[in-house]
């Protein structure tokens, strides 16, 4: 049985709750923009409209204050059955006096929550569950933008938020309620009610998705019964995510909770964690759009390691496997969250990986684009990377030093060399006389790479020349699988290669 | 990443290969072999493409003996190199010795068919169903069922998701208790805890019911296709949609009705518009698997809805199927059913508020004119027609035009006229190229309804005009099109309205509709015959070429390299050959270089002419059109006039 997790989200950033005003206004520089866009599109919510039948005319109930304390709970109830009233925010100057009362009765049901105690009674809470449900269950209209792209274009806002941000807030205010019980909820809020709650995560608009990272947590937090399930349809939405459609906006908020839940895991981990760890985390670095959610997820993965180093050798191996080869803005990505990794990595654990992992550490110090380059050298920068190194250098140093040495000779860019020169003189100062014998061994590599450039391009694959002992230079083998047509060309080289290896 | 281990069959080979310098052709197998274990996935991938080649040279036995053990063995290798294997595998079976060996190849894409990566995955089970085919019934049971029942009881999803495809392969040549088995996993899968399982199992039931005996569709087919309609998640609802549809196509007409069509009706008014779509995007399957009464009776209101749908892709996709829909609709009620039921709603498509909606509407409504008839089609659905060709969108106008002839058909197009032409007249103005492309590509058709006159009193000056569009896209198609145009209205035709339009423009300042008039010879020659061209064209190609713009001067010499065939021997010998060999004298190097290639294919021609009159002409033309384009792309001068000779 794993530990309850901490409540407080201990996420990234942490989501945010009350009245305050949601994030993405704080962020984005041009409301006016965003505004004339969402009213250019379609309503957001045309898809639940549609189902209401008839229109109701709403009529203004007393006010929950203003009642004697005897009628409180059923005025409470009559005004959550006035709010399942759904009202058409395309058109928005329809039913102008009915959106105006539901608005108000919302805010009054929502203070009501929040600061009276006593409110929340028991038959109260399958009615504030319907009118919840009713009125944040939809199914979520197609996209205006096939080829939406959460990081250039704006999202398309929901139209009907003045009412479901106060239906998302009652609902927060219920389930941080010191009157809620959970035991009385989780008849309510079931398994149906967390697959619905967890398909909204797809919604565009990024004030919806903070609400219900908000609720979920609580929800996982409080009815402890709907862990495991939420879990496993989370697990199924990134799978889904991963391997079939490559789209869905809440996988950073997601995410977010995953890293408060994993925060919460108890020890040692039971294999079901395990497996999500190798089988969906790792192959979220796949997905195309990882740059909008890789904070968040590399903070999961480092929370793994931290409670269990153990699998650490799947992390980096995975990672490595899943390495970008032509996204260069994503290799960054990845040499970011390897640095991470590598701040909390138990020395024993650095060892295993070591080699595989500096081979790709060189691959990325060679890389033309300078960011990539760039952003791997930093790695020297950092203290304990480099106390690693140290004790390792009898293994690392030869696995890069071919590769600082070229590319402190080609690369193109300034800053990628002098950042190399002070890895290379780093090295020169832990174990000099490694360094010297990697200089003069790769010196004598390049000679024979110049070698074998002497052999004729047709033989090249059919020819094996080996070096029995570079320094005499005197003894070579030479290993010719195909007979060539013309031998005296054959003997010439072959004098050619002697000469060579006179002069090193 | 790759299988670290080498097996005992790569070590014997390498060596055995090294060894041996007297047998040299078995040297490349032994570098590939080498390469499936390299480290450069770009190698290990050639390798694995090769992979035939290596079974070949190592035989059957040693194939079945020792490489498929190594291939299960590097399973975990990238998804690239999977993907390749999983493709292999399928056309394996004469190289590991014919069908009675085939089961030897079941291990390793067992492993493939349970990977992560969905293309890997698939590609395994497209290798399985192909070579379950070759296996004997026996074989089938005894080896590839038991696979299928391991891959269905996996612990991952991914390898039930698999199973799910390979059921209808197998079903129909097993044994019944077998077959009982299969029926029963495969209602398993359908209700698997993981929504993936249940998609696949969703997609593939219709395949499935297919390979079944009626009483099993009967008794577990439909209530697996019910409980996957009405599904949690509308991703599998959808699938649902397709399958139902198939089941349809299955049942005799008396259970139609109670089996399948509740669930049916229910899709049609799902919560989620993605089911919605799904029907409305089956429609005419749909419509065609339950026969006219059901027809009649659901069909036609739930179509409606579809029709009248919030959603605008939903609305879309019903209206891509208006036509059809109408076509299909048993013959004694069609009218009634169009005329009262259906075309209110596509009244209301016009003017919708989505142009895809329009747009797709456009692209079927002409189609209805033929089903209702003339009367009908003037009084209700050209005002329609009208409306659509005056729409802002340019592709609704442009999906009116592109249809015309369904029109024309039933009451000739002069009732369409006075409106098509401002149509006409603005798409072919349009500030995008693409819109003009298009609409240039119709104008063949257009004049052949509109005949002659109406042609060269309204469109002919567009036609002309689009020659010196400032797109070269627009030109070449423009060009394209007067030939279309000289194959309609004949050589006569062309010789009074378009070729001294034509060849006016030589005398053009510009230097790129100086070279229009020729790609327009180069195109018209041979439609027009060899008098028009002897007499009129070729006058003015000789004349170019004294042009002072290199470019001018070498598309001279393939222009004349070009009408050649066209041209008679004594023609060619006295007028073509003095001019080319003028130019292959020229002092600029390309136009040297296609004038001596003229005069090469000109030579040739000459010497073929007489004993294979018709076939030579035509092949050495086309030869030398494929090499030409080639060139003319590289050889096209940096004139700093020719920047606009781009595409924008």
């Amino acid at each position: 049985m794993e530990t309850p997790t901490k409540l407080p989200p201990s996420s990234p950033s942490s989501p945010t709750t009350g009245f305050s005003v949601p994030s993405a206004e704080k962020v984005d520089g041009f409301p006016r923009r965003s505004m004339r866009r969402a009213r250019q599109r379609r309503s957001h919510s045309s898809s639940q409209f549609r189902y209401q039948s008839s229109q109701v005319e709403l009529t203004p109930l007393p006010l929950l204050k203003d009642a004697p304390v005897a009628e409180i709970h059923d005025l409470f109830c009559k005004k959550l059955q006035q709010c399942c009233v759904l009202f058409d925010f395309l058109d928005c100057v329809a039913d102008l006096k009915g959106k105006e009362i539901k608005r108000a009765a919302l805010n009054e049901l929502v203070e009501s929550v929040a600061t009276s105690r006593g409110v929340l009674i028991e038959p109260l809470y399958p009615e504030a569950i319907k009118m919840i449900s009713v009125n944040i269950f939809r199914t979520l209209p197609p996209s205006e933008n096939p080829e939406f792209d959460p990081e250039e274009d704006e999202p398309a806002l929901e139209a009907s938020w003045p009412h479901l941000q106060l239906v998302y807030e009652l609902f927060l205010r219920f389930l941080e309620s010191p009157d809620f019980q959970p035991s009385l909820a989780k008849r309510y809020v079931d398994q149906k009610f967390v697959l619905q709650l967890l398909e909204l995560f797809d919604s565009e608009d990024p004030r919806e998705r903070e609400y219900l990272k908000t609720i979920l947590h609580r929800v996982y937090g409080k009815l402890l019964g709907l862990r495991a399930y939420i879990r496993k349809q989370i697990n199924n939405i990134f799978l889904r995510f991963i391997y079939e459609t490559e789209r869905f906006n809440g996988v950073a908020e997601l995410l977010e909770i995953l890293g408060s839940i994993i925060n919460g895991f108890a020890l040692p981990l039971k294999s079901e964690h395990k497996q999500f760890l190798v089988r969906v985390l790792i192959p979220l670095h796949t997905a195309k759009s990882l740059s909008i959610f890789h904070a968040q997820l590399a903070y999961c993965v480092v929370q793994f390691m931290e409670k269990d180093a153990t699998v650490t050798e799947h992390i980096i191996r995975g990672l490595l496997r899943y390495w970008p080869k032509t996204c260069t803005q994503k290799e960054v990505m990845f040499l970011g969250e390897i640095e991470e990794i590598l701040d909390v990595i138990e020395p024993s654990q650095f060892i295993r990986v070591q080699e595989p992992l500096f081979k790709q550490i060189a691959a990325c110090i060679s890389s033309p684009h300078f960011q990539v380059a760039e952003r791997a050298l930093y790695f020297w920068n950092n203290e304990y990377i480099l106390s690693l190194i140290e004790e390792n250098c009898q293994v690392i140093l030869p696995l890069v030093f071919g590769t600082l040495y070229r590319v402190s000779k080609e690369h193109w860019n300034q800053t990628i060399i002098s950042l190399i020169y002070n890895v290379l003189k780093t090295f020169m100062e832990m174990n000099s006389k490694l360094f010297d014998d990697l200089t003069s061994s790769y010196k004598v590599e390049k000679q024979k790479t110049r070698l074998h450039r002497l052999l004729p391009k047709k033989w090249s694959l059919h020819t094996r020349i080996k070096l029995l002992d570079e320094r005499s230079s005197n003894i070579i083998e030479i290993n010719i699988y195909k007979k060539t047509k013309n031998n005296n060309n054959n003997i010439k080289w072959i004098g050619d290669i002697k000469r060579e290896l006179k002069s090193l | 990443a790759s299988g670290a281990q080498g097996p005992a069959l790569v070590e014997g080979v390498g060596l055995g290969m090294a060894g041996a310098d007297s047998d040299d052709s078995l040297y490349p197998i032994a570098v590939l072999i080498d390469e499936l274990r390299n480290e450069d996935v770009q190698l290990r991938l050639n390798s694995i493409k090769k992979l035939s080649t290596i079974a070949l040279a190592l035989g059957v036995e040693r194939t079945r003996t020792e490489l498929l053990p190594f291939l299960t063995d590097t399973i975990y290798d990238e998804d690239e190199v999977l993907l390749a294997l999983a493709e292999q595998l399928g056309n394996f079976t004469m190289l590991v010795g014919g069908p009675e060996y085939v089961h030897c190849l079941l291990p390793p894409l067992e492993s493939l068919a349970t990977v992560e990566e969905t293309v890997v995955r698939d590609k395994a089970v497209e290798s399985l169903r192909k070579i379950s085919h070759e296996h004997s019934p026996v074989d089938l049971e005894v080896h590839f069922e038991p696979l299928v029942k391991r891959l269905a009881s996996g612990d991952w999803f991914t390898s039930r998701t698999s199973a799910c495809g390979l059921f209808s392969v197998c079903y129909p040549r097993v044994s019944s208790t077998v077959k009982a088995e299969i029926r029963q996993h495969f209602r398993t899968l359908c209700s698997d805890d993981t929504p993936m399982v249940r998609r696949a199992a969703a997609s593939k039931l219709g395949e499935f019911a297919k390979v079944l005996e009626l009483e099993y569709v009967k008794s577990d087919i439909i209530s697996l296709f019910t409980a996957l309609a009405s599904d949690e998640q509308d991703s599998v609802r959808l699938l649902a949609v397709e399958a139902g549809v198939s089941i349809a196509t299955l049942l005799p007409q008396e259970d139609l009705e109670t089996l399948v069509m509740p669930t049916l009706r229910q899709a049609a008014e799902d919560k989620s518009w993605r089911v919605r779509y799904m029907v409305a995007d089956k429609f005419s399957d749909l419509q065609k698997a339950v026969g006219p009464e059901i027809t009649k009776n659901d069909l036609v209101p739930a179509f409606q809805n579809l029709l009248k749908d919030c959603e605008a892709e939903v609305r879309a996709a019903a209206a891509n199927k208006v036509k059809e829909f109408c076509e299909n609709l048993p013959e004694d009620s069609r009218e009634t059913i169009i005329m009262t039921h259906i075309l209110p709603c596509v009244k209301e498509l016009v003017s919708d508020t989505n142009q895809h909606v329009k747009s797709a509407l456009a692209s079927v409504i002409m189609g209805l004119s033929t089903i209702l008839g003339k009367d009908n089609t003037v009084e209700h659905l050209l005002p329609l027609f009208l409306a659509q060709l005056k729409d802002e969108c340019p592709e609704v106008r442009l999906n009116i035009i592109s249809n015309l002839d369904c029109v024309n058909e039933v009451i000739g197009i002069r009732q369409l006229s006075q409106s098509l032409l401002p149509a006409i007249v603005e798409l072919a103005e349009d500030a995008k190229w693409r819109v003009r492309l298009a609409i240039i590509e119709y104008m063949p058709l257009l004049a052949g309804q509109l005949g002659v006159e109406f042609f060269d009193e309204k469109l002919n000056s567009l036609c002309m005009a689009w020659l010196v569009d400032h797109v070269y896209a627009i030109r070449e198609a423009a060009t394209c099109n007067l030939m279309k145009l000289v194959e309609k209205f004949g050589a006569e035709w062309a010789q009074n309205t378009i070729v001294p339009k034509v060849l006016g423009m030589a005398n053009d300042p510009n230097y790129l509709h100086r070279m229009t008039t020729l790609f327009c010879i180069n195109a018209l020659s041979e439609v027009c015959g060899q008098e028009i061209t002897t007499k009129h064209m070729l006058p003015v190609v000789f004349k170019m070429s004294n042009d002072q713009v290199a470019n001018v001067r070498f598309n001279v010499a393939k222009s004349l390299q070009k009408i050649g065939p066209v041209l008679d021997s004594n023609c060619l010998q006295t007028e073509v050959k003095p001019v080319l060999e003028k130019l292959a004298s020229d002092q600029d190097m390309d136009v040297k270089y296609f004038a001596q290639e003229a005069i090469s294919v000109e030579h040739k021609l000459r010497f073929l002419l007489k004993p294979l009159q018709s076939v030579s002409p035509i092949m050495s033309v086309d030869r030398n059109h494929g090499f030409e384009s080639n060139k003319t792309y590289n050889k096209t001068k940096l004139n700093p006039a020719a920047r606009d000779d781009t595409l924008m």
